[in-house]
């Protein structure tokens, strides 16, 4: 009798565990991973190439549907990268006002990927928890800039515009009593800050619930602990960033080591893993949203006392405020110009990187001077991350594949890009 | 130029001598342009020398230089068409280095250097799949993130940005078939270059 052992299976592209559309070639033995090979790119939508046809600010909006979890952060890469050309920086205030919205997007990118790997591993009441909390950082997202998702919030030389002084409310509906809206509306009275504020009152306990379910849960331990193990030498070779990198040990986060914005200013612990595996990214990503909602309270309090311009004061950059266009000839001509043919950034090249939720994001771009971007270079890190996934995967089991793909917290819009 | 990135560029030199054909600096980034047949040499020098210690590689990408100032009053500019570009990143002494090799028009060919970093795997056939650029030694280079059995390399600046072909499920065939492209390319926004800088002005 013939001895065919091996066999190849189809993971993918729809499977609900493939977090989008990865499609996975998994070569077996028995149950037994030999060869993963992840086929990517059904997701390519050449955002690098569109943003070479485009004025530089009307990019802006793709960069949130590159990693749809977490949007301002992709945002902010870009943005920093056309303001390093520019040599310009952004006031104060907007530099606040840009890491507080990173870390609120880090919560809920952590959000999302804790609720969708415990979800993979068979703890559905995570989920449920983790979205309550992210629907009211969208309501953040949306009192901000109008969207729940996609802000297109953060332009070269600051923020769109400044926080709203009222947040929006649950208005009367026949589906609601008027108790169940007073509710609702109890933490909506103030100010944006406000409402960010009582937030984080609330959110350390939040954190306390899950991990009160998966902790020292005996089923979540058995499913990620000794999963996925991959040495700091061979995270650093398969070009691990963010959490990756630091679950297997290394201290490395951009936010404190190549600080940009604000984050010198601001104190906060880098958490990092002992022994590389599912279990201590894990713990690492949880950490890290406690000391995102560190972050936030700081730069709830530094934006409570200090107003500002949220923009540079340069029309060259930054369009003039409606009421002056309207009357001074300059502004007008500043407006159209900036409108029908955007901002000329001098000839060069820069590499801006910044501390995503996933790892480090960087964007590489050329400049020949003209007024879109000659070439634009995303480097994601989930790119990197599922790279690596024979390696991770090589000779577990069938279900450890969905616990690691959960682990590497990929997201197909910015793998693919 | 900073210290470091004077010292960077000054030990680099002294090690790779005429490897090297420019040192860049701007916007904070140094940018070495190496010769292309030594980057195996140079990378695993850059990683394994302790002055160095450029442990990751951030990014390998493609560029096609075919367009580059165009717009401009001098025109495109002159020289080779496609370079690798190689970002790299050290822990140790927490700082970044951009190498770039200007590679041949007819036939872009470079070492993979799969060998020192092996996240470069994937940035290497990004970088087949979109610009056409061969790694030499490389293990697998297939396509990426194009489609089974795409024809062509779609960001190379004569690669059209709607595309060649498009595709619809076709209810008599009952399979989905490629066609032509039906639409018509158009810019919204022309590119310009204004010699003085709009944003500079």
């Amino acid at each position: 009798m013939a001895e065919i052992r091996n066999y190849t299976m189809n993971f993918g592209p729809q499977h609900p565990a493939a977090h989008g559309v990865l499609r996975l070639v998994l070569e077996l033995d028995g149950e037994v991973i030999q060869r993963a090979d992840p086929h990517i790119g059904l997701l390519h939508r050449g955002t690098e190439k569109l943003t070479e046809s485009k004025p530089y600010n009307q990019s802006i909006g793709y960069m949130d549907r590159l990693d749809y979890i977490s949007m301002m952060c992709s945002e902010h890469g870009y943005v920093l990268a056309i303001e390093k050309l520019l040599a310009i920086e952004p006031p104060l205030r907007a530099q606040y006002i840009r890491v507080l919205f990173d870390e609120i997007t880090r919560l809920l990118n952590h959000l999302f990927w804790l609720s969708a790997h415990a979800l993979d591993v068979g703890a559905m009441t995570v989920f449920l928890y983790c979205f309550r909390e992210r629907e009211d950082l969208f309501d953040c997202y949306e009192a901000v800039s109008g969207a729940r998702m996609h802000a297109t919030y953060y332009r070269p030389g600051g923020v769109y515009r400044d926080l709203p002084d009222s947040m929006p409310q649950y208005q009367p509906s026949p589906l609601r009593d008027t108790k169940e809206i007073m509710r609702l509306n109890a933490n909506r009275e103030g100010s944006l800050l406000d409402f960010i504020w009582d937030f984080t009152e609330r959110f350390p306990k939040h954190i306390d619930e899950y991990e009160m379910l998966l902790t020292d849960n005996r089923i979540w331990k058995q499913r990620t602990v000794g999963i996925g193990v991959i040495s700091p030498e061979r995270a650093l070779q398969l070009g691990f960033t963010g959490p990756m990198l630091r679950g297997s040990g290394v201290e490395w986060d951009l936010r404190k080591k190549q600080p940009y914005e604000v984050y010198d200013r601001l104190d906060f612990d880098i958490p990092v893993g002992v022994n590389g595996d599912c279990y201590d990214r894990y713990l690492v990503r949880i950490e890290e949203m406690r000391q995102s909602n560190r972050i936030i309270r700081q730069c709830v309090e530094w934006l409570r006392r200090n107003p500002g311009p949220v923009m540079i004061d340069d029309h060259k950059v930054a369009p003039p405020p409606r009421e002056k266009m309207k009357g001074d000839m300059e502004s007008l001509i500043h407006h159209f110009k900036l409108f029908t043919e955007g901002y000329c950034v001098p000839a060069g090249e820069t590499y801006a990187a910044i501390e995503h939720p996933k790892g480090e994001f960087g964007v590489y771009m050329i400049s020949d001077g003209a007024n879109k971007p000659y070439r634009v270079k995303i480097r994601t890190a989930g790119f990197a991350h599922l790279s690596a996934m024979d390696e991770l995967t090589r000779g577990h089991m069938i279900a450890d594949v969905v616990a690691v793909i959960g682990t590497l917290d990929i997201v197909f819009g910015d793998i693919d890009r | 130029m900073t210290d470091t990135h004077q010292d960077l560029a000054a030990h680099a030199q002294e090690k790779f001598g005429e490897s090297i054909t420019a040192v860049h600096e701007f916007a904070g980034q140094l940018t070495l342009d190496i010769h292309r047949d030594r980057i195996v040499e140079i990378c695993r020098t850059l990683r394994d020398d302790p002055a160095f210690a450029f442990e990751q590689v951030m990014d390998v990408c493609g560029v096609d230089y075919l367009d580059y100032g165009r717009e401009s009053a001098t025109g495109p500019r002159k020289g080779p068409r496609f370079a690798a570009v190689y970002h790299l990143l050290s822990l140790r002494h927490n700082r970044r280095l951009c190498l770039r090799a200007y590679l041949d028009d007819e036939s872009p060919m470079i070492a993979s250097v799969t060998g020192i970093w092996n996240s470069a795997n994937w940035y290497e056939r990004e970088a087949f799949d979109l610009f056409g650029i061969v790694f030499e030694g490389h293990p697998d280079l297939r396509r990426i993130l194009t489609d089974y059995g795409f024809i062509g390399h779609p960001f190379r600046k004569d690669f059209p940005l709607i595309g060649h072909v498009e595709m619809r499920y076709d209810a008599e065939k009952q399979r989905v078939i490629y066609e032509p492209v039906s639409i018509e390319p158009r810019v919204l926004v022309p590119r310009v270059i204004r010699e003085e800088g709009f944003a500079k002005g």
